[in-house]
């Protein structure tokens, strides 16, 4: 099996790390994983803000690196999320519906295509998961507070593999951290108000980590935590998942 | 003048008490909710039923209004049809005028707010109470509802007790709710004994009967319509459901989205007059007939108006109903809104993470949060946008399809931002930075790493 | 005024989607054992009480005792109690003095506590909004589980006016506190026979 793995522009920016332990994820699973050297970026931040032709570009651009591959894996549900659904305003070519068809973001391949049952990881520490929206609800990671069903969640399967975890339980177990994209900074007051409300239902649970699947959820909330000094960490699933005893 | 959600919003947020205790009370709505719903089973069914009707109702809806004014008709109600907000205010006025009405009492229909009914009838001498407590706490604070279930959430208790003191002579320092509202039951009991004419919303109207549901908690809109001499109901024409039987369904959704009750206290089936009264019911498009031609945002006509989606929505918990400038604020209020004025509501559909939480909640399975993109699509095209954004998300677009230029960019910013002192980076002036910091920047992108460390050919 | 009816009609004419068939409304099978139960259940929790009984003296008794001082009664069942006000001129507004409404109720719903009362059991459609206090009796047998059986029970011709009532009125809209006796009556009893 091969994957092409697509990293989202933040993450190669500014969080290698977060790449970095999803790729050697991968390959510990015992599968080929191929970076494409000229990806930048699926063209969400534009198409969030009304300006979805502008994200056209990088949109084709993802497509033309990744149309080969028979699946493509991502380290963030909102960038997954935004291809298969979103990409519906490129024209509908063979190449263009591959890519929206065969895009997982890393949690559900791991659940769903590799049924990974077990982890060699370790990570003996308080962890709060941050349910980020786009993942829960756009990807069905895990059945929404909202909804009646029988509650599931591919992210906490995984989480609950790695030996000498604890997860806390939350008050709000899924609201939204208020990053959402440019809103981050065109509702600057709401969005910081929404980002220290979870990092409180966080701390008063004892969580030492904040993780979840997207790393633009957990920038936010980071940027938060620096600023008021705080001990908590945040760290991206991958890096936990991926975190051994050495 | 367009309404900027963004700075409302933050005003609101400034009073941390205040926002803190109007989101705890909103999130305690949408616990009892799901606490509600979880006790049906058939749940999911119900809303994709409810969700089903509504798709079949729309595509009849021509079909379904002539049966039911064919129906009320013959069921001696006097059915009247108005094209904007204009007409409808225009007939309600001839009918009050026509029975030489001046006291008029009405119970909650967001129709009315939305036709702005009560200015209008003020300015040709006709005073018009709102009965329901809510409506009338905002009515004599001289405010439009934040809510719309709940209009006054936005009031403590002691800002109720020292507007009842004013406007109604209670004692001064009284806050006790239930002192209060046996106020208000005096105060509009009186009120409803006199009344002349009865203004009441509709629920939900009837194809295959003629007839109308209006579910109240307080029993308002009964007093006010079996009392008065002319009963006057309001309705939106999406309001419409083809048969009686389809209230089960209805009824089991609205109260439990509404608010976690089983039912609302009454829901009151008119189907006649009353003997020797008079009973009309004004239907009204205002921009619907428009909605149902754009297949994006038609099933916005699905909305039964219970404000599951605002009691969830963590931006209008934080930001409260008046942030949005509109009749109907919240997820839903930002759907509608701008297909009413686009420019003047055109912050609104932003107004949002796109969290998807409403269109879980919404008994009739409106997908909200993707009309609230679809929205956002619209309004980057045809909006004035600022050339700052306009520009900014042009030179982005182009970076972000040109790998080489895209990686210069991101290594100088990179750069950038190692060199310059946090001070600078981390200022009021960046937005981002006013409280939060920006993430700190590695000196290799993923990219480069990757390179150095695994490219193997 | 008819130019705007063919102006919205046709608009929708124009506008409307697609053919979309009508949904089977589901029929959901419940247990029916408990019905009686669960009803008094909720009845309670939306704020009523429930007064059980399995004779009309019995009732009387339990009535007369939660309501000693009332002065003004109406009564759709004699047998539960007797009225002392009788249907005068058909002015709804004489009703105001109203202290106590006893009405028949047709038929219970279990899931929510709502009974259905319609016009042909009041003298006035008013009476049972604008009372003080309000009672209905209704046999146990006439209990169903949930909403899409009650709407069965409702056959045509449909009343002029009719009304589930799930508990006394009430309102949140002061801070969320429930104040139990809004503008209609301040407590529903339930007499279940």
């Amino acid at each position: 099996m091969v994957v092409g793995l697509f990293i989202p522009c933040y993450i190669d920016q500014f969080f290698p790390e977060v790449g970095i332990a999803c790729l050697d994820l991968l390959e510990k699973q015992g599968i080929k994983v191929e970076f494409p050297l000229d990806q930048t970026c699926c063209g969400q931040p534009m198409a969030n803000s009304g300006c979805e032709r502008d994200g056209v570009g990088a949109a084709q651009l993802l497509v033309k690196n990744f149309h080969s591959f028979d699946f493509i894996v991502c380290p963030s549900g909102s960038c997954t999320a935004h291809v298969r659904d979103h990409f519906d305003i490129l024209e509908q070519t063979e190449a263009v519906k591959k890519v929206r068809a065969n895009t997982y973001e890393l949690t559900e391949f791991l659940i769903d295509i590799l049924k990974v049952g077990q982890l060699d990881a370790y990570f003996p520490h308080k962890v709060g998961f941050h349910a980020s929206c786009h993942g829960l609800r756009g990807l069905n990671l895990g059945l929404s507070s909202e909804l009646n069903g029988t509650a599931f969640s591919k992210p906490h399967q995984l989480l609950n593999m790695v030996e000498g975890i604890e997860l806390i339980e939350l008050s709000r177990q899924d609201e939204c951290c208020g990053f959402g994209g440019t809103f981050a900074v065109s509702e600057e007051a709401v969005s910081v108000k929404m980002g220290n409300d979870r990092i409180a239902d966080h701390e008063s649970h004892g969580a030492e980590v904040i993780t979840g699947g997207d790393m633009s959820c957990l920038m936010h909330l980071k940027g938060l935590l620096t600023r008021q000094n705080s001990t908590m960490k945040v760290m991206h699933i991958a890096e936990i998942l991926n975190h051994s005893k050495q | 003048m367009s309404v900027n959600h963004a700075i409302r919003a933050e005003k609101f947020v400034s009073d941390e008490k205040k926002v803190n205790w109007h989101d705890e009370t909103l999130w305690h709505v949408r616990y009892k909710r799901d606490l509600s719903s979880k006790s049906i089973p058939e749940w999911e069914q119900l809303r994709e039923m409810a969700s089903a009707i509504k798709a079949h109702t729309l595509a009849h809806l021509d079909d379904y209004l002539i049966k039911f004014e064919q129906k009320a008709t013959e069921n001696g109600i006097q059915v009247h049809w108005a094209i904007n907000a204009a007409e409808h205010n225009q007939i309600v006025n001839r009918i009050i005028q026509e029975s030489g009405a001046k006291k008029v009492v009405k119970s909650k229909s967001m129709l009315t707010e939305e036709c702005q009914l009560n200015p209008y009838l003020k300015e040709r001498g006709i005073e018009v109470v709102d009965t329901d407590l809510g409506e009338r706490i905002v009515q004599l604070a001289e405010e439009p509802p934040s809510h719309i279930v709940l209009p006054a959430i936005h009031k403590k208790k002691e800002e109720v007790g020292e507007l009842f003191h004013q406007k109604l002579g209670t004692p001064k320092g009284l806050h006790d709710p239930i002192a209060l509202a046996d106020a208000a039951r005096n105060d509009l009991r009186y009120r409803f004994l006199q009344a002349d004419v009865a203004i009441t919303g509709v629920n939900f109207a009837i194809a295959e009967t003629g007839g109308f549901v209006v579910c109240t908690n307080e029993g308002n809109a009964d007093m006010g319509a079996h009392l008065a001499p002319v009963h006057i109901a309001c309705m939106g024409i999406e309001k419409l459901i083809p048969k009686m039987d389809h209230l089960g369904v209805f009824l089991r959704l609205l109260a439990r989205s509404a608010t976690g009750q089983p039912i609302t206290a009454y829901s009151s089936h008119f189907h006649k007059p009353r003997p020797g009264a008079m009973m009309h019911i004004v239907l009204v498009d205002n921009g619907r007939t428009e909605v149902l031609g754009k297949p994006d945002f038609r099933r916005s006509l699905n909305c039964i108006r219970c404000g599951a989606c605002m009691n969830t929505c963590p931006i209008y918990r934080r930001s409260g109903g008046h942030s949005y400038g509109a009749t109907i604020p919240g997820p839903i209020g930002s759907i509608l809104s701008p297909n009413i004025d686009l420019k003047k509501y055109s912050s609104l559909p932003f107004a949002s993470t796109l969290c998807g939480s409403c269109s879980d909640v919404c008994p009739v399975k409106i997908d909200i949060h993707t009309q609230l993109y679809k929205w956002r699509q619209i309004i980057g095209k045809e909006s004035d946008m600022p050339a700052t954004k306009k520009w900014g998300m042009r030179l982005t677009g182009l970076l972000f399809s040109h790998p080489l230029w895209y990686r210069k960019a991101g290594s100088m910013s990179r750069r950038l931002l190692r060199i310059l002192p946090k001070k600078i980076v981390n200022n009021p002036f960046t937005v981002w930075g006013k409280s939060r910091d920006l993430p700190s920047a590695p000196t290799m992108s993923f990219r480069d790493w990757y390179l150095k460390n695994r490219k193997d050919g | 005024m008819d130019k705007s009816r063919s102006t919205i009609l046709n608009k929708i004419k124009r506008n409307k989607p697609e053919c979309f068939s009508l949904p089977e409304v589901i029929r959901i099978d419940r247990p029916t054992e408990d019905l009686v139960e669960q009803f008094s259940t909720m009845v309670k929790a939306v704020g009523g009480s429930c007064l059980v009984g399995d004779s009309y003296k019995e009732l009387n008794n339990e009535l007369k005792g939660m309501f000693p001082d009332v002065m003004k009664i109406w009564s759709g069942d004699p047998n539960i109690m007797k009225g002392n006000m009788h249907i005068s001129q058909g002015d709804p507004h004489e009703w105001e003095v109203l202290d106590l409404c006893i009405v028949k109720g047709q038929f219970g719903v279990a899931e929510n506590g709502a009974i259905w009362v319609q016009e042909s059991d009041l003298p006035e459609r008013v009476a049972p909004f604008i009372c003080q206090h309000l009672a209905i009796v209704l046999e146990k047998e006439r209990i169903v589980a949930h909403m899409h059986q009650a709407y069965l029970q409702l056959k045509f011709p449909f009343p002029g006016f009719g009304v589930f009532i799930s508990g006394p009125s009430k309102t949140a809209d002061i801070e969320q506190s429930l104040v139990v006796g809004a503008h209609g009556p301040k407590s529903l009893t339930v007499c279940l026979i």
